[in-house]
């Protein structure tokens, strides 16, 4: 298997990962309308497992759908590597390339059936007319369109017409399935049903999804693996919880979930102070010097709210929400730093009302230090 | 407009408009449709006015459309007077007849190929011109409909240019460009291919004759394809389509329906053209338009010349009949397969 030994050098976390998809240090950049170079990407590499739903997440511009494209072949990169398994793709053309996209816009040929649409990549293989049916038609019953295959696109809803554009791009058995911020388009409701559906198909086709979006709750809900993207970098890659629990900085911190960020100064191996007040982290703190301003960064629901006691950090109810499921409170630091407090329901309402003066405590395990 | 179709099937297949269907009925009854048009003493739709409001705009444009032909058609059944031109309110068939078949000096009839060959040439002419033109703009119209919406506006502006001087002008240009002295003349007798005889043959007129309609095939194909969805493409590629089927299945189907009126606005008037054979033809080529125009004026025989009017018109129309009955069969074999 390991007889063909690529000739680039790559990273070692890359290396031990054959069978899937790796990129390997790749760079792309644009020239902006300014003539200002932008560097849509920056030096990534990552490694995905085959068959693992794969996430790219990040804010607009943060060029994980250029990543994606380069993937597919729509785009080239300027530097680095793309291999599937042992195979490097990223010199292939788009046609060669065992890989396909489920566009945003959805991209169907509108002068084309449903099923003609599905039928179009297998007729590029050149497959015969009987097989090429019988395969439009597992795809079209695979995403719930078994009777839609005489419709055109424009007579479908844009949750089918998605269905439609996943199919064609399931019926080429790709190696890898691409689907660029697929369910945007899609409202609430038809955008959780899809989620489900995508999952069951991923599971039940084997294929890697890599899926790109700039919905957190999507990332955390449907990935296997999730890489968190700013500016042209991968910030962190991880799974959902590694990526929610124990965010890898500022960043990734700030755009995954609700998050509370309060000043602190480092105190010792496993201890910081906040506002006078010790706490004990259990993360490991010798990448900073002693005294070092940090920010430690709190889940809002991993924060307990009780009777105010001397040594305790202390705060004072602002607001109090009753939001169903949980409450939502705010409580101001002594400092004037405002904290998000979610409750689970019933709470001691003589402790906590508006006005009241609480102490803030948090366990060990739920303070992430991150940069100021 | 659903809401006066008389038809209840219509009513219901398309239930969004049942409701108005069946406020209607009652008021109906059972009157005919002309009445129920005309009658309806309320706009169709609030802020609409009264349908009768549209009978000069219906007058004005058949009288604009149908109106000349209908005189060709009816001057082309009649007689010549005995002396000038016009024509005579008498019923007759002679002028079609004259273009099958002529009259020897003691009233033998025989068969007459002459003005058959002449609406051959032009056909071939039209013919010739139309698939230069359309094979020259798809390209063009392709490559316009890539470029940023301003450049886009700047191109379009750019191939209309020819339409603001007039046509007899531009065709004279023509004239100075390919006379014995001409630019392309001098340019023969550079590479050492002599002076060539270009003015005054069916080939200048033809070149005529395509740059003329070149920019009545960009215009549609361009219309077609400017608001074509290049994302298409990709999708085509990533399915594995190479070029030449990107090409054919995706770019060029979007484009039909323009390469269709581009063919249609190139060889309508391609086929019945006047001025490109007379001045750069040199009239040495006799077409259909140039024949047309002589029976008018130095023949004086109208109804000749609104029967050859006539004979062009019923080409043209069984010309778009056909395409329109193809178009139908191919798209529903695509369909079908």
């Amino acid at each position: 298997m390991n007889s063909a030994k690529p000739l680039v050098a790559r990273d070692p976390e890359v290396e031990r990962r054959e069978s899937g998809l790796t990129i390997n240090r790749a760079r792309k950049t644009f020239r902006s309308a300014e003539g200002k170079e932008v560097h849509a990407i920056d030096d990534v590499s990552i490694a995905i497992r085959q068959g693992e739903f794969f996430i790219l997440l990040g804010p607009s511009g943060c060029g994980k759908t250029t990543l994606l494209r380069s993937i597919a072949g729509l785009e080239s990169l300027d530097a680095g590597e793309i291999y599937l398994g042992n195979q490097r793709i990223d010199q292939l053309a788009p046609y060669d390339r065992p890989v396909n996209t489920v566009f945003q816009s959805y991209a169907l040929f509108p002068h084309l059936t449903v099923a003609q649409n599905v039928a179009f990549g297998l007729e590029m293989e050149h497959k015969s007319k009987g097989e090429i049916k019988k395969t439009v038609q597992e795809m079209l019953d695979l995403v719930h369109l078994g009777e839609f295959g005489g419709r055109r696109p424009n007579q479908l809803s844009g949750g089918q017409q998605q269905r439609v554009a996943l199919a064609r791009s399931l019926a080429k058995r790709p190696k890898v399935l691409l689907l660029d911020e697929s369910l945007s388009a899609l409202d609430f409701k038809l955008r959780q049903q899809m989620q489900v559906e995508l999952k069951r198909i991923q599971r039940e086709t084997g294929i890697t999804f890599i899926f790109v979006t700039h919905d957190q709750e999507e990332a955390l809900s449907m990935g296997d693996h999730i890489a968190v993207f700013s500016k042209g970098k991968p910030e962190q890659i991880g799974t959902p919880e590694e990526i929610y629990n124990e965010p890898a900085n500022r960043f990734v911190a700030d755009f995954i979930g609700d998050i509370n960020f309060v000043d602190a100064v480092t105190t010792g191996a496993n201890e910081i102070t906040v506002e006078g007040v010790p706490f004990k982290v259990e993360q490991d703190l010798s990448a900073w010097p002693a005294g070092a301003a940090i920010s430690a960064a709190i889940r809002p629901e991993r924060i307990e709210l009780t009777a105010p006691r001397d040594t305790a950090l202390k705060g004072t109810v602002e607001t109090l929400m009753f939001m169903g499921a949980d409450v939502r409170c705010e409580v101001r630091l002594t400092d004037g730093t405002m904290l998000l407090v979610r409750l689970s329901p019933p709470y001691d309402t003589a402790v906590l009302h508006q006005g009241a003066t609480v102490s803030v405590n948090v366990e060990s395990a739920h303070i992430r230090v991150v940069e100021r | 407009m659903s809401g006066a179709n008389p038809n209840p099937k219509t009513a219901t297949t398309q239930p969004a408009d049942k409701r108005g269907e069946h406020g209607d009925r009652t008021e109906r009854g059972d009157r005919p449709a002309w009445k129920r048009w005309f009658a309806s003493a309320h706009p169709v739709k609030p802020g609409m006015l009264n349908r009768l409001w549209s009978v000069p705009s219906i007058l004005i444009g058949l009288l604009f459309t149908l109106g000349p032909i209908g005189v060709i058609v009816a001057f082309s059944f009649m007689s010549r007077p005995d002396m000038g031109g016009g024509v005579v309110f008498r019923f007759s068939t002679d002028a079609y007849e004259k273009l099958l078949f002529r009259h020897d000096y003691f009233g033998n009839r025989s068969f007459d190929a002459r003005y058959l060959a002449v609406l051959g040439t032009s056909l071939w002419q039209a013919l010739l011109t139309t698939a230069i033109c359309v094979a020259l703009a798809f390209p063009i119209a392709l490559w316009m409909s890539m470029k940023s919406a301003k450049a886009q506006q700047i191109l379009v502006l750019l191939v209309t240019i020819p339409f603001w001087t007039n046509l007899i002008v531009r065709t004279y240009a023509w004239m100075l460009i390919l006379n014995e002295n001409g630019p392309v003349n001098w340019l023969l007798r550079l590479l050492g291919m002599g002076s060539q005889q270009l003015l005054y043959t069916s080939f200048a007129s033809v070149i005529g004759l395509i740059y003329t309609f070149l920019p009545f095939a960009i215009l549609p194909m361009y219309s077609a394809l400017s608001g074509f969805d290049f994302r298409l493409v990709e999708a085509a590629y990533d399915l594995g389509a190479h070029k030449p089927t990107v090409m054919r299945r995706v770019i060029l189907r979007a484009a039909m329906p323009g390469v269709m009126s581009g063919i249609a606005l190139c060889f309508i008037p391609a086929f019945g053209s006047y001025v490109q054979p007379v001045l750069l033809g040199g009239g040495r080529v006799l077409m259909v338009g140039n024949l047309i125009a002589s029976q008018f004026a130095e023949a004086r025989n109208w109804p000749f010349g609104a029967a050859l009017s006539t004979v062009i018109l019923a080409v043209t129309l069984l010309g778009a009949l056909a395409a329109s009955i193809m178009g139908g069969m191919a798209s529903r074999k695509a369909g079908a397969r």
